[in-house]
């Protein structure tokens, strides 16, 4: 029997997802239904005057009309705590229709309930509101000179501002300087499922919430704590999510707004966002800006980084996105200062979108890394591999494992990197600049901050069910956790079933910044180890096992089979050992401790992104003709569903070059593109083939299974590869995301 | 969406009947623009009549060696029909590089050419638009109007016209054929589509319950030899930054016959005669492109993040007609 | 024009009556059975599928034809079902992606999705699966920059996209079924 983990299985799920069988949280079947929609503030910045419900009330099918008037108010003002803290995780800390005050436009005000989603979106259309506007901050450029540095950023977890050595000494040394500054469109995320949550009262004490979320148990603390309930009274359920890319990590008001709506009515509601809503509700990546200063010996040896960052916050938080770490640690730098500056504006918080921080925080280093090589003359690989750290530059810690240099090895083999010619404008083919670029991706080690669980039962047919309360958002974790229950137990991945997704099961954190894999594929894997050891304990105790007397230490399991090591022949399967010994079934539950933050290690995933454009030398449009990824994420635990994950990646970095913008109109405070149809993502033609490989590297630091996680690091310089490129095919250098034709005409 | 009531017609005359007999009612007939502003509340009638069923989805040949295309027959089906290939290519370019294939099978060629526009204040009932609600204003003067219209706008409006096909139809000087409470009419598509002017609100010089049977395609040989190409942002399932339609004859390096149009850049399907003038019997060169390209844009009115339509039309043209003669000179 | 008149099943409605705005019947042929729902002339052919026939298979991604998340089978033809009115579909035979296997053998696209990780979180999936097998009879499959341009009225936000015409591929090089009447 060969491993599992490591294997090309297809998705367990696939078989349900293919024939449209997966229950996705609005398809959950419910008795009785009702069905809740949102009613958004138009204005940005004031409060609410007047309303008038009376005609929405009098609509056809409508059973409740909720505003701030009259909706049960929230136990407790939430406070932001990013998911992986694997608490309650509100996304903002600000609930809404609590009072007349308006922060934002989107700001829900109103919530109708009704028979149908048709009466319920038109009665919500009939509800009059008088505002009294004040003046809204929604655009970086209104408000610079208001800018400060918060103590920390990301709800208190990270610092605001940090540095090393003496950065003014160096830049004034410096033999080479570059100093330029990037600019970055806000991005939404854009799952193709709406977020949607059903509300199901049992009793006064008792709900079930069906929820789209990226952390099942997070959306149970969290209500608990707004609605005044304990975390018993909430049961969360979340069967198949529709993509979620950071727009369902945190948790945002509509799971509390139905259960409010739901108990005000007495019936279950389902409150689906509409796409629009999607723009308001959930976050984005904030409008920002960074400056980068890199100081260089002619050598090209860096001396000095300063990373600055400005963006754009909501009132109620120091929200920024962290750009800055990755950079802060990507090349052996002595002197270091990087500086978070704010600006409050009338937003929603923003919050974690795909590869947060890196995305934007890794295009600015990597272009300038780009503009330092043009200047002395050197390629762009060598001078990358010239300032590879070999330590944590910021800890001088080693690193837990690296493999950067073999993925620029492995990259520059695969794309036929070495002999570019460095000029720009070099290369053309008919009316096409042919140009390519290149990138270092980098992406933090992320680990949950308390213990992560998963249950293993095997019953004594030698087949097993795993559980975890992990929802599974198209990462492919209940097929990799097949995979290590699998290879925990010794049998074969057909008789395992993973069950996730409702927080009744083993708590895991939210499955945020790649760690969601690790962390519960560490408890599942000590779950089935564990349980294999306790049969193998029992067989060697028991007197008419063949393996009674045995050193456990010398027993394996193939199979289902328990066997000596070295006599494959002296065994029994589970299966006879339970029969014999009157066990129906085993259980175990796997607890992983994740090691402490500060382990003496620098801790991070390297990769190397490339990529060639064809640039249109009189029109300006850019293709990306195709794309090398070459990353060294640890152990993979499913060759297939990761390197989907990091194509798909890939293909995000190629969004956030060239098309995904949201654009605000300042005078309304509004999202003037809040659509599939105006905010551009990807389409199949957009998108070229792409080459993924994964280097191995062993890392025993992180967890068990030497897992770093392949959600984000996919995305981290492609934008830059792809920009690097565009200057390489034009001569032209990009500063401000999205790269658009008119930028280049 | 508002409550709505519905009907479907079998014969044109009980449409026409129907929708004429009550101002609050519309045709439905594709239903890909009509069921989206309904949604938004953009549209409010309160009855559809539904034309599906009517036969007016044939493509015939016309005497004289033209082609009626039937108000109903969807995107797609044109596309696809053979004698509009061979006959008049941009037409078949133009709607295959519109939309999606599975919006191209709902779509209806008359329905494409009464398409709303894209802006996103005409589409956000809270904001102003002289278009759809006439004297509040247009918000995308001094807005995000990257999308926007630099020809043909007024201040009133800088709504682009959305319509590829009609960028088309325009340079062939399409006929279209109308029915209605009055009887049948004949409109030539230039004068189909209107200028914003002050009145922005008026797209088609339709009157309530005048239903589009038909739309004619002239015998035009020139047609033969002809191009749609167009520029977007995403390499499909986009509307146009800038497009042109171009058919064009060149013999001994000259232009013979040309004709052009361009979308995604002007609030109608634009005809570029100023453009076609310089370039009748102009050398067939970069020369003569550019200078024809530079004149037909030389009105064009920038308004902030569109300006860089401007250039890019100017070099659009110029792409296409390069195209053309150079597929000319090699045959 | 396609042979789809031989699809029509259900008996054309009365024409000349206005219904609604309110609830009416509405007689619907879906996957092959007649099915009735009490809904109002606005409700959308994905609303009636999803909320009333308890095929959730279709999904809902913008509710405005900007994703093909909805894509099904009208008279054949692949559509996008939240800009189709239900009642307007009376006398026309829908097609769903439940309607795709044949027992609990799946449709060789389904099969060939599955075995190319065609998709992510799958939500956008169905539409994908409904529109791809739709392309095999349009035809327009020739290679990948032709599978590419007529996928893309169906976003994949995972970004699936080359696994997706690999999938499309592999079952026009095997042959297989590209029988949109199916």
């Amino acid at each position: 029997m060969s491993p599992a983990i490591g294997a090309t299985l297809n998705r367990v799920d696939g078989r349900f997802k293919v024939r449209g069988e997966s229950r996705y949280s609005a398809e959950v079947p419910v008795p009785n239904l009702t069905h809740a929609v949102v009613v958004n503030a138009k204005i940005a910045s004031g409060r609410i005057t007047a309303i008038d419900t009376s005609e929405a009330e009098r609509a056809e099918g409508v059973l409740a009309v909720l505003t701030h008037r009259n909706l049960s108010p929230v136990a407790t003002v939430p406070k932001l705590l990013p998911s992986l803290a694997g608490l309650a995780a509100p996304g903002q800390s600000f609930f809404p229709m609590q009072d007349e005050t308006i922060h934002y436009a989107g700001q829900p005000v109103a919530i109708v309930v009704a028979d149908t989603i048709e009466r319920a979106d038109h009665a919500g259309t009939l509800i009059r509101f008088e505002y009294a506007p004040t003046p809204a901050t929604t655009l970086l450029d209104q408000a610079r000179d208001q800018a400060y540095v918060p103590e920390r950023i990301f709800g208190g977890l990270l610092p605001g501002h940090a540095s090393r050595g003496d950065v003014a000494k160096a830049l004034a040394e410096a033999e080479v300087c570059v100093d330029t500054t990037y600019r970055f469109a806000p991005n939404h995320h854009n799952p193709i499922e709406p977020s949607a949550s059903t509300a199901v009262w049992e009793d006064a004490d008792r709900l079930t919430v069906y929820d789209s979320t990226q952390g099942p148990n997070s959306v149970q603390f969290t209500l608990a704590e707004l609605l005044g309930l304990p975390p018993i009274s909430i049961r969360v359920v979340s069967h198949a999510v529709g993509g979620s890319f950071g727009s369902k990590a945190m948790v945002w008001h509509h799971p509390a707004l139905a259960a409010l709506a739901a108990r005000h009515v007495g019936r279950p509601v389902r409150l689906v966002l509409t796409r629009e809503q999607m723009f308001t509700s959930c976050g984005h990546r904030e409008e920002q800006e960074q400056r980068i200063t890199l100081a260089a010996g002619a050598d090209g040896r860096i001396t000095a980084l300063r990373h600055h960052k400005l963006s754009l916050t909501s009132p109620f938080d120091d929200w920024a996105e962290p750009s800055l770490q990755s950079p802060s640690v990507a090349y052996t730098s002595p002197n270091y200062e990087g500086i978070y500056h704010l600006v409050r504006g009338n937003t929603i918080t923003p919050t974690f979108t795909r590869a947060p921080g890196e995305a934007t925080g890794m295009f600015a280093l990597e272009c300038a890394m780009d503009e330092l090589a043009e200047r002395i003359g050197v390629d762009p690989l060598e001078l990358r591999l010239r300032n590879y750290s070999a330590t944590d530059p910021e800890s001088g810690k080693p690193w837990s494992s690296s493999g950067l240099t073999e993925c620029y090895q492995r990259a520059a083999e695969l794309f036929g990197w070495h002999g570019r010619d460095p000029r720009p404008r070099s290369r053309r083919e008919g009316q096409w600049l042919i140009g390519t670029g290149m990138a270092s991706a980098l992406y933090p080690v992320t680990q949950p901050v308390n213990p992560q669980r998963a249950r293993a039962r095997l019953y004594n047919d030698g087949t097993a069910v795993v559980e975890a309360g992990v929802s599974e958002f198209g990462t492919g974790v209940f097929t990799a956790m097949t995979q290590v229950a699998a290879d925990g137990l010794g049998i074969p991945v057909e008789r395992v079933r993973f069950v996730g997704g409702s927080s009744d099961l083993p708590n895991v954190t939210a499955a945020v910044g790649s760690a969601g894999t690790s962390a519960v594929g560490s408890a599942v894997h000590l779950a089935t180890t564990q349980l294999r050891d306790e049969l193998i304990r029992r067989a060697v105790a028991d007197d008419h096992s063949p393996l009674r007397g045995a050193d456990p230490a010398a027993v394996q399991v193939r199979d289902g089979k328990m066997v000596l090591r070295d006599r494959p022949d002296v065994g029994e399967t589970y299966a006879d050992l339970m029969h014999r010994t009157f066990m129906p079934d085993v259980e175990v539950l796997g607890t992983w401790n994740p090691p402490p933050q500060d382990a003496g290690y620098g801790v991070h995933t390297f990769g190397a992104q490339m990529a060639e454009v064809a640039v249109d030398a009189d029109l300006g449009v850019v293709r990306v003709r195709r794309m090398v990824g070459v990353f060294a994420p640890g152990r993979v635990l499913n060759r297939k569903t990761a390197h989907s994950q990091l194509m798909g990646g890939m293909l995000w970095g190629l969004g956030q070059a060239l098309l995904e913008a949201t654009r605000m109109d300042p005078r309304m405070g509004r999202w003037a593109n809040a659509s599939l149809g105006d905010y551009l993502v990807p389409v199949n033609a957009d998108a070229p083939d792409v080459v993924v490989d994964t280097i191995e590297v062993h890392d025993e630091v992180v967890n068990p299974l030497g897992m770093k996680g392949v959600g984000e690091i996919g995305v981290v310089g492609v934008a830059a590869a792809i920009a690097n490129a565009v200057h390489h095919a034009t001569g032209r250098r990009q500063y401000e995301l999205p790269i658009t034709l008119e930028k280049l005409l | 969406m508002r409550p709505v009531s519905y009907s479907r017609a079998t014969d044109v005359g009980a449409a026409i009947g129907a929708v004429s007999a009550d101002p609050e009612s519309a045709f439905l007939a594709g239903g890909t623009t009509q069921v989206d502003l309904l949604r938004i509340y953009v549209e409010q009638p309160r009855r559809l009549v539904d034309i599906n069923d009517l036969p007016l989805n044939r493509i015939e040949e016309l005497p004289g060696g033209g082609l009626r295309l039937g108000g109903l027959a969807r995107m797609s089906d044109v596309a696809e029909e053979p004698e509009l290939v061979r006959r008049y290519p941009m037409v078949a370019e133009a709607l295959l590089l519109g939309a999606s294939p599975q919006l191209r099978h709902m779509a209806t060629i008359a329905g494409n050419l009464m398409q709303r526009v894209r802006c996103s204040y005409f589409r956000d009932v809270a904001a102003g638009c002289n278009k759809r609600a006439p004297g509040t204003g247009c918000s995308a003067i001094d807005g995000i109007n990257r999308g926007h219209a630099v020809l043909g706008t007024s201040d009133c409006c800088i709504a682009t016209h959305p319509s590829d096909l009609g960028v088309a139809l325009v340079a062939l000087d399409a006929v279209v054929q109308t029915e209605g409470p009055g009887g049948t009419r004949s409109i030539p598509i230039d004068d189909f589509f209107l200028l914003p002017g002050q009145t922005p609100e008026r797209e088609h010089p339709l009157t309530h319950g005048e239903l589009v049977t038909g739309i004619d395609l002239p015998p035009l040989p020139v047609a033969a030899t002809s191009r749609y190409i167009k520029i977007r942002d995403r390499e499909s399932y986009e509307f146009a930054l800038a497009s042109v339609a171009v058919a064009m004859s060149v013999v001994d390096d000259r232009i013979t016959e040309i004709r052009l149009a361009l979308g995604g850049v002007a609030t109608k399907p634009w005809r570029a005669r100023q453009a076609e003038r310089l370039l009748d019997g102009a050398p067939a060169t970069t020369e003569s492109f550019t200078r024809a390209a530079e004149a037909e844009l030389a009105p064009a009115v920038p308004h902030g993040m569109n300006t860089f339509k401007i250039e890019l039309a100017r070099r659009t043209i110029v792409r296409a007609l390069e195209i053309m003669a150079q597929r000319e000179g090699t045959t | 024009m396609k042979s789809y008149e031989a699809l029509r099943t259900a008996p054309n409605p009365d024409h000349a009556v206005v219904r609604g705005p309110g609830e009416v019947e509405v007689h619907l042929h879906v996957n092959g059975e007649s099915r009735t729902a009490i809904i109002e002339p606005r409700v959308s052919l994905l609303d009636a599928l999803r909320d009333r026939l308890e095929l959730t298979g279709t999904k809902k991604g913008c509710n405005q034809g900007a994703c093909g998340a909805c894509t099904v089978w009208v008279d054949g033809r692949r559509v996008l079902s939240c800009l189709t009115l239900a009642i307007t579909c009376e006398n026309r035979e829908v097609t769903t992606i439940e309607a795709l296997s044949e027992g609990d053998t799946l449709h060789p696209m389904q099969q060939a999705f599955l075995d190319c990780d065609a998709f992510q979180c799958g939500y956008c999936t169905p539409g994908q699966i409904m529109s791809a097998v739709a392309l095999l009879a349009e035809g327009h499959v020739g290679d990948d920059t032709e599978i590419g341009e007529w996928m893309s009225g169906n976003i994949c936000r995972c970004a699936a996209y080359p696994h997706i015409r690999a999938a499309i591929r592999r079952v026009r090089d095997e042959g297989g079924p590209g029988d949109a009447s199916r």
